[in-house]
């Protein structure tokens, strides 16, 4: 092509780009299409890959496509494989893509739609996917190390410890909010909740199909669970119907959690070929066939944005979650801009099967921008709700009341309209028996995704497309939930091995059990205290979930930015220095308000006190005043855990800053453990595309 | 057409891993060939197990 025409096409993807921003940001209108939104993101995904992600690698990392990769080298046909690169784009996407680029932005978008937006689209590009490609290139220079073992070759063994208890800490965490956002969706709701529950046998059918009736047919098994999946959905529907066997299903939040926690640990003692594995299939591509179908129905619809650009509640005072816009729309978003999880998988799991190292950009920026482009997407399912059934269904009972009349009224009170027919109406039309008060997110972003479902293919299912959408959201949490004990399991005995070497053993029964109670008891606890929570849990776990996920992205940054400094590339670690710094600010003031805070709603001992004082003063009524000695523990646990975290934190920063330090002084340092250059003999093309 | 049928279809059996048991034989004999001592191929069923076993022991899913 034309050099003069290539500068054109990208001036008017800029100019584009930068009017859809501009109409995002300057809106003050009744509503704002979501076009515009679609619209900036994609300009500006295209202008940050195309340039920034090209001159990183081109230039920063200097990547080179005549090495040889671990893939390569240490081909041995199971685990390292050099793959066509759109193969191993979708393995990594699959592998980053879970329910947090869903739940954040709907709960973010309490502040209004423009800041959690911006954050998607700014920390993606600078940040999140920075950190993704960066990671996955110096695992694949290191034999396909992972991030802790990173950490510890090349900052010391502090930074690789670190690492390895912050993954464990986030993975306990997390688990506990995905189990409650699961539970909030299946209360008293016997059509989710039948439906959730028929995807255990049906992932054992798959299960056994793949493994004994027709071994590693994976296709076949996989097209026989999509459809046994839908069967379920409108099975669900029928069940709901019948008298007889909705009581069934029919549950409040602390059995639906006990089953969960069974659930949970049954899974994680289980072989993974029952469960694990086959309902990783199905939810991968539930999860790639619904965001496919979610994109396509909002270009077909255009549907309107109602929420406002910003409401008041970046004063702090929101119902969903305390605390002002800064620093905790940067916490809550979470995954959808950057998430130091993915560099788990960028680290250690993708590079074994990366072909050449001119795929990075793509697979490590590219699949960021994809997983940011969900995000965008659940912000626009949220805010396509009049704000007024928005905050009806996410406020929690402990903050508008129980009552439907009380709940409308106080959302009224903020300038928000909705009214008690209309909330009745919309739980009628999604087969719910109702929609207030159903924190966690899950619940409104399937009434938004139904909704546009409903106006872009027929009006006529939208119960059956709401309980699609949770089906949806549940059968990826309950594969995270199973992959996450999985792995909680195997950190701890790796730890408890070095104590008691026997128990180390990943296939010794006695040891299996043992630890798999443990991790699924550290959340289960987290889970519990969610539910019986009157403010819904949702308000504490989150944030204390985003805080952990973030400072695991400054350590993964703090890795990578210790090596650009120790391979003489000092002058480049901005690119991975900026994003830090910011994120630290970020984790650092969320911890110390969540920590020190005099408001109830943000400070955990703030909300410990005053519990305590009513409690000691015979000011709660009965129910509140059974569990109020277990919130107060639990806040004040909540606490600790955050000073543990940005201590976390700051260790590996210091420990960071002193390498670099060294460098400069000339003092030795550890050597780079970069595996030295082998040249690829992968000269075709083939395996790539 | 028919040929971007047949390549889409190649793609859709790596990404979810229907065609690994195809890798592992083209594997075993491209290395496999030259030493006679080696071990013979695993069946599809055996090679499926330890192939699915293996997969699952680090972290695959974040969130």
């Amino acid at each position: 092509m034309h050099k003069n025409f290539k500068i054109i096409i990208w001036l008017a993807v800029l100019i584009l780009g930068v009017s859809a921003v501009s109409a995002i940001a300057l809106n003050r209108g009744e509503s704002i299409s979501a076009m515009w939104f679609i619209t900036a993101a994609l300009c500006i995904y295209a202008i940050a890959y195309r340039f920034y992600a090209a001159w990183i690698a081109a230039s920063v990392l200097v990547v080179d496509e005549t090495r040889a990769t671990p893939a390569e080298r240490l081909e041995n046909g199971s685990d390292f494989i050099p793959t066509n690169k759109w193969v191993v784009f979708g393995h990594h996407f699959a592998a980053i893509a879970g329910p947090g680029p869903l739940i954040g932005p709907t709960l973010a978008a309490q502040f209004g739609y423009l800041p959690g937006t911006l954050w998607i689209l700014i920390g993606a590009v600078l940040g999140g996917a920075v950190q993704d490609m960066v990671t996955l290139f110096f695992s694949t220079r290191r034999n396909a190390r992972s991030l802790g073992q990173m950490a510890r070759d090349e900052i010391g063994p502090i930074g690789g410890v670190a690492a390895l208890i912050g993954t464990f800490l986030i993975m306990i965490i997390l688990i506990a909010v995905l189990g409650l956002v699961v539970v909030n969706a299946m209360k008293y709701s016997p059509w989710a909740t039948s439906t959730v529950a028929a995807t255990i046998p049906i992932a054992m059918i798959v299960g056994f199909y793949m493994r004994n009736f027709r071994p590693g047919r994976v296709l076949e098994a996989t097209a026989l669970g999509v459809a046994l999946l839908l069967l379920a959905v409108v099975g669900g529907g029928w069940i709901d119907q019948s008298e007889s066997l909705r009581g069934l299903f029919n549950h409040d939040g602390l059995p639906l959690a006990y089953a969960i926690i069974a659930y949970g640990f049954a899974a994680a003692v289980m072989p993974v070929w029952l469960l694990l594995a086959p309902r990783d299939y199905l939810s991968t591509f539930v999860k790639l066939g619904t965001v496919i179908l979610l994109a396509v129905a909002i270009v077909i619809l255009q549907p309107d944005i109602h929420m406002p650009a910003m409401t008041q509640f970046i004063d702090g005072t929101g119902p969903i979650f305390g605390g002002k816009l800064f620093p905790f729309v940067f916490i809550t978003v979470a995954c959808g801009a950057i998430s130091g999880f993915h560099a788990l998988i960028s680290s250690g799991t993708t590079p074994k099967l990366l072909a050449n190292e001119r795929d990075i950009r793509m697979i490590g920026y590219g699949a960021m921008l994809l997983e940011s482009f969900v995000a965008i997407m659940a912000m626009i399912a949220a805010t396509v709700l009049e704000p007024g059934i928005f905050f009806a269904i996410n406020s929690p009972a402990g903050v508008v009341g129980k009552d439907a009349i009380d709940a409308v009224a106080k959302i009224n009170s903020w300038g928000f309209a909705v009214t008690v027919e209309q909330m009745n109406q919309l739980a009628k039309d999604m087969g719910e028996s109702s929609l207030f008060a159903r924190t966690g997110g899950a619940p409104s972003l399937a009434v938004g995704m139904a909704s546009i479902f409903g106006s872009a293919f027929g009006k006529g299912m939208l119960a059956i497309w709401y309980h699609f959408a949770i089906m949806f959201e549940a059968i990826f949490i309950l594969t995270t939930l199973d992959a996450g004990t999985r792995v909680g399991r195997f950190m701890l005995q790796d730890m408890l091995g070095n104590i008691w070497p026997k128990i180390g053993r990943t296939s010794w029964m006695p040891s299996v059990i043992f630890t798999s109670a443990l991790v699924v008891a550290a959340w289960g606890y987290f889970l519990y205290i969610g539910v019986i929570d009157p403010n819904g849990g949702v308000n504490l776990l989150w944030p204390l979930f985003g805080i952990a996920n973030q400072m695991l992205a400054a350590i993964a940054l703090c890795v990578a930015t210790g090596i650009l400094v120790k391979s003489g590339k000092s002058r480049y670690a901005w690119i991975t220095g900026l994003p830090l710094v910011w994120l630290v600010i970020v984790t650092s003031a969320a911890a110390w308000q969540k920590i020190f805070s005099d408001d109830i709603r943000i400070g955990f001992f703030a909300a410990a006190n005053d519990l305590a004082a009513k409690l000691a003063a015979g000011a709660l009524p009965p129910d509140k005043a059974a569990v109020a000695p277990q919130l107060i523990f639990n806040q004040q646990l909540d606490a600790y855990l955050t000073m543990f975290f940005v201590a976390v934190l700051w260790v590996v920063i210091i420990d960071m800053l002193y390498v670099a330090y060294r460098r400069y002084a000339g003092k030795p340092v550890l050597p780079l453990s970069e595996v030295a250059h082998e040249p690829s003999r992968l000269v075709e093309n083939w395996v790539r595309d | 057409m028919l040929k971007r049928a047949k390549h889409l279809w190649h793609i859709l059996r790596q990404l979810t891993g229907d065609d690994a048991y195809d890798v592992y034989l083209k594997h075993h004999e491209a290395f496999h060939e030259s030493n006679i001592d080696a071990p013979p191929a695993l069946s599809r069923k055996e090679f499926f197990k330890l192939w699915q076993d293996g997969k699952w022991k680090g972290i695959k899913r974040c969130c």
